[in-house]
């Protein structure tokens, strides 16, 4: 019989590994203004890790982007700047307040706002400025119906729109990575990672990770099912009551739509127990996608990550 | 915390109603791969569509124009995994118009399932998927017959199903097929044995998936490394960045670089810090070198004694994906293991009737078309056969205008003269290759090495005959299967009716490049010594023959030929009692690029067989 393919490490992580780390070099070789799109999310962390991994010896090679909404948690923020020198990255920041100050974007208004929506203007002005042609991200294709289709490298238009109807097919381990002037391409290396395989990927590498993801106690506001962090942006309303609870983040976004859940780990030993038998998906913990069915197929429309 | 130990990644194809998105849907269902979450979502909305059942479909049909048409119009990748495996789906459409997503589907996958609806029977786009999964190289077939809840689950239209199929699937490549009838919309056989269907004895769905062998896609003999990029991040460090394509390199192996040729050890070999001792196809190194070799994006790393086919014409099987059908003479480019050239499609041969299986004459591929042609390179590049490597044997067709990629190759090899083609062509009609029963492998195992053709090549009196029978002798001493063929051999029998016209020599050189073939398929050593004097024979006898054939140049002057003339022929030519004499009123055309050049000035016949047995236990194997 043969032997198994890929088992030079200990688990196929090695081989989404591998892949993602492919995925990032034709990346960096392929385009001539790379960046990365970072959250200060897990994903993106992991994804900044990998490139880290694809190119040492040397620095990575293209500069970290964070589309700052000004809503975000300041664990991110602190936990974004003390990982960016570790890596000895370069640091870029888009900031929504900035476009929304300019007249680019218009704030929404009352309880339920986010800012969630107007990252995309910011976006797409960031990366016009910088003149970006390619952004790498960590979005992963079991995360949500409409990221099921993505490729790997992901076409967009001129205006940074998605086509699904007329995406580029992506055949073996070959990407095609030509477009016209002012079109640009979004590249995810983790689309084949799940959420169990980044975390039990986090664990394997000792990745350090903002506080927000384990457990910690918080004062919080349940609305629509969701907990939501009570503070400056985010602050009750008629018949909600700010309340202590032991919880944790699944997903790191905007306060004023990233949902807590109450858990007790503490370790990522524990959350990797904790998802394994979890059973709501992650996006399910964010309000912007409870806003239609469809909600996510029409902001990728409209050039969302 | 328990999951899979390895990847399958595999493809599902089906006709538009023949249920895949349920089976799909069922598949993440049973081995709770859904969040209650989705699960709920889906509940909801087939409640407002008042389905009676839970619709599966709704988990895996995720753009809105899917929802409102009811069927898949482009890859969804799925994922989930059990104790034993972690599945990668890439569930493809079923829809005519989207042929090239099955296409893309198939592409990375090891086993793809083909679902056949039990009430219709077999269908063209059961075959045409059929036919596309074995076309990519995809090892394992699997086909599931669904909705056996609708024909009662009987045994007979499963059997009956499964023999249509197999009189179909004879004429395919494929080496392990499969057959389980299941009902998806109901669960039997999917992950759970159907109580149903007792007369089926055979294993449900997942536990084929969990335990069917895989990695059979994969080269691990021929190393080649595609160099993706170059890190340097000071002076004193170089290393070259890249994804083994196939096989395994070793700290201390010595690499070559193409196309530069330049030749080095491998120093240490690492991703991020971890180092390794051995690196294996699939894996993401870095590779520094103990030399610093002139090497960047595109260059190949191979083993020297382990080289790819070098060309700048290229006979591929093409699936042209784009609108805009293929036109002869257009440029494009073409990226092959992430080198790119520009190109044009210098014939189309014929395209392929998927439905009948035939060849059909065609002037261009429209989309959705599969067939054959030839591809002129603006420079050579080095490949595989997409047989032997799935990576180094496959390219995209790049449209410089619009920036698409319009098609997707298949490398058979360099590409054949007009007529070795038209004859390769009557002869497959004639001869199915799938239908013998005793296969290359077999005989090679059984005589222990492979077969090949050496052929020995130069002027009358070069030496060609002396270093034939010398070698001749010292294989056949060491027990190996080896058999010469020389003029005298064949000009009594097999040629008696040609003479020494150039077209003449050209049919005698065809017809000893024919017979050689057919001994070398035998794994015998065919030694060859003829002065073949023109350069185009011996590149058909090259093509034709492929990695089996060795050329050798048995060189000397013109005059020590003279002096030493064997049979008097020289001496007989001056006398103009012979025409057509090469080197005296006929041209001998020399190789540019022999396998091999021996000089018998300058060494002796002795040296000169020493030489020649080296290089054949270089390159083959068991030599």
């Amino acid at each position: 019989m043969s032997e198994p393919l890929y088992q030079y490490g200990s688990s196929y992580l090695d081989q989404l590994e591998s892949e993602a780390v492919y995925v990032l070099r034709e990346a960096a070789a392929q385009f001539e203004r790379p960046c990365l799109l970072f959250s200060g999310g897990k994903d993106s962390i992991l994804t900044a890790w990998l490139a880290k991994k694809a190119f040492a010896p040397a620095p990575i090679p293209f500069p970290l982007v964070h589309i700052d909404t000004g809503h975000n948690f300041p664990e991110t923020l602190q936990f974004r700047d003390q990982f960016v020198a570790q890596l000895n990255a370069e640091l870029i920041v888009g900031s929504v307040q900035e476009s929304i100050e300019q007249g680019r974007a218009r704030e929404e208004t009352g309880p339920f706002a986010s800012r969630n929506g107007l990252q995309t203007v910011t976006l797409l002005d960031t990366i016009h400025k910088f003149s970006f042609d390619c952004c790498i991200g960590g979005a992963r294709r079991d995360e949500e119906k409409a990221r099921a289709k993505e490729r790997f490298f992901s076409h967009r238009n001129a205006s940074g729109q998605w086509d699904p109807k007329n995406q580029r097919p992506e055949l073996w381990s070959l990407f095609n990575g030509h477009k016209a002037l002012g079109e640009h391409f979004r590249v995810f290396p983790l689309s084949n990672f799940t959420e169990l395989d980044v975390w039990l990927y986090l664990q394997r590498e000792k990745i350090p990770l903002p506080s927000l993801y384990f457990r910690h106690n918080r004062q919080v506001i349940e609305r629509k099912g969701l907990l939501l962090a009570a503070s400056q942006v985010v602050k009750p309303v008629e018949g909600e009551k700010v309340q202590m609870r032991t919880v944790r983040f699944r997903t790191i976004g905007d306060m004023t739509c990233t949902g807590a859940i109450e858990s007790s780990a503490c370790s990522i030993e524990e959350v990797v127990e904790e998802v394994a038998a979890a059973s709501f998906s992650e996006r399910g913990a964010r309000f912007d996608d409870q806003r239609s069915d469809t909600a996510m197929e029409d902001r990728k429309r409209m050039g969302y990550f | 915390m328990s999951v899979g130990r390895d990847v399958l990644r595999l493809t599902t194809a089906g006709s538009v109603d023949d249920g895949k998105s349920t089976l799909m849907g069922r598949l993440l269902l049973e081995t709770g791969s859904l969040h209650q979450d989705h699960v709920d979502a889906v509940t909801a909305h087939s409640r407002r569509r008042r389905d009676p059942h839970l619709d599966l479909a709704l988990f895996t049909d995720g753009l809105k124009a899917e929802r409102e048409q009811r069927i898949t119009i482009d890859v969804a990748y799925r994922y989930f995994s059990t104790a034993r495996r972690k599945f990668i789906i890439a569930d493809c459409p079923g829809h005519i118009q989207y042929t090239r997503n099955m296409v893309t589907g198939a592409s990375t996958a090891e086993l793809a399932v083909v679902l056949i609806d039990a009430r219709k029977g077999l269908t063209t786009q059961s075959k045409r998927h059929a036919f596309i999964a074995t076309l990519l190289g995809t090892p394992h077939l699997v086909v599931a017959i669904n909705k056996m809840d609708l024909v009662d689950f009987t045994e007979e239209a499963f059997h009956s199903i499964r023999q249509d199929f197999c009189d179909f699937a004879s004429r395919l490549e494929t080496k392990s097929l499969h057959f389980i009838p299941l009902s998806a919309l109901h669960g039997d056989n999917v992950v759970e044995p159907s109580a149903n269907m007792p007369w089926y004895r055979g294993s449900t769905l997942l536990h084929h998936l969990e335990n069917v062998n895989i990695g059979a896609a994969i080269n691990r003999v021929d190393f080649r490394l595609p160099i993706q990029c170059v890190i340097r991040p000071h002076q004193d460090f170089r290393g070259v960045a890249g994804r083994i394509a196939s096989g395994r390199i070793q700290v201390g192996d010595e690499v070559a670089c193409l196309p530069s040729g330049a030749i080095s050890r491998v120093k240490k070999l690492f991703l991020g810090e971890t180092t390794f001792q051995e690196g294996l196809a699939g894996q993401s190194v870095v590779l520094q070198l103990e030399d610093d070799i002139d090497a960047g994006r595109g260059d190949l790393l191979v083993r020297r004694k382990n080289l790819p086919h070098k060309g700048a014409q290229i006979d591929a099987t093409l699936c042209w994906l784009s609108e805009s059908p293929a036109r002869s003479f257009q440029t494009y480019i073409l990226n092959l293991a992430g080198r790119e050239t520009r190109c044009h499609i210098s014939r189309i041969d014929y395209r392929i009737n998927v439905d009948t299986m035939h060849r059909e004459e065609s002037e261009s591929f429209q989309v959705n078309d599969i067939g054959r042609a030839q591809i002129q390179l603006n420079e050579p590049l080095f490949f595989d056969s997409y047989k032997r490597n799935r990576e180094t044997g496959s390219f995209i067709l790049i449209d410089p205008v619009s920036h698409d990629t319009i098609a997707a190759g298949m490398i058979r090899g360099t590409t054949p003269d007009l007529s070795s083609l038209r004859r390769e062509t009557q002869a497959k009609r004639n001869l199915m290759e799938s239908e013998r029963l005793v296969s290359l492998e077999e005989r090679e195992h059984r005589r222990g090495h492979s077969g090949c053709v050496v052929w020995l090549t130069g002027l009358s009196g070069s030496g060609k005959s002396t270093l034939a029978k010398k070698l001749e002798r010292r294989l056949f001493d060491e027990g190996r299967e080896v058999f010469l063929l020389d003029g005298d051999s064949v000009r009594m029998g097999l040629c008696s009716d040609l003479g020494f016209t150039d077209q003449d020599r050209r049919e005698n050189i065809r017809r000893i490049t024919e017979l050689a073939a057919l001994l070398a398929a035998q794994s015998v050593v065919v030694i060859c010594s003829f002065i073949s004097p023109f350069r185009a024979d011996r590149e058909n006898a090259r093509r034709r023959l492929q990695e089996k054939f060795l050329e050798v140049h048995v060189d000397c002057s013109l005059q020590t030929c003279e002096e030493r003339d064997p049979k008097g022929l020289y001496a007989r030519a001056r006398r103009k009692e012979i025409e057509n004499f090469t080197g005296i009123d006929s041209p001998y055309e020399k190789p540019l690029e022999p396998d091999l050049y021996l000089n018998t000035e300058e060494r002796t016949s002795d040296e000169c067989v020493e030489v020649l047995r080296a290089e054949l236990q270089q390159r083959f194997t068991g030599l």
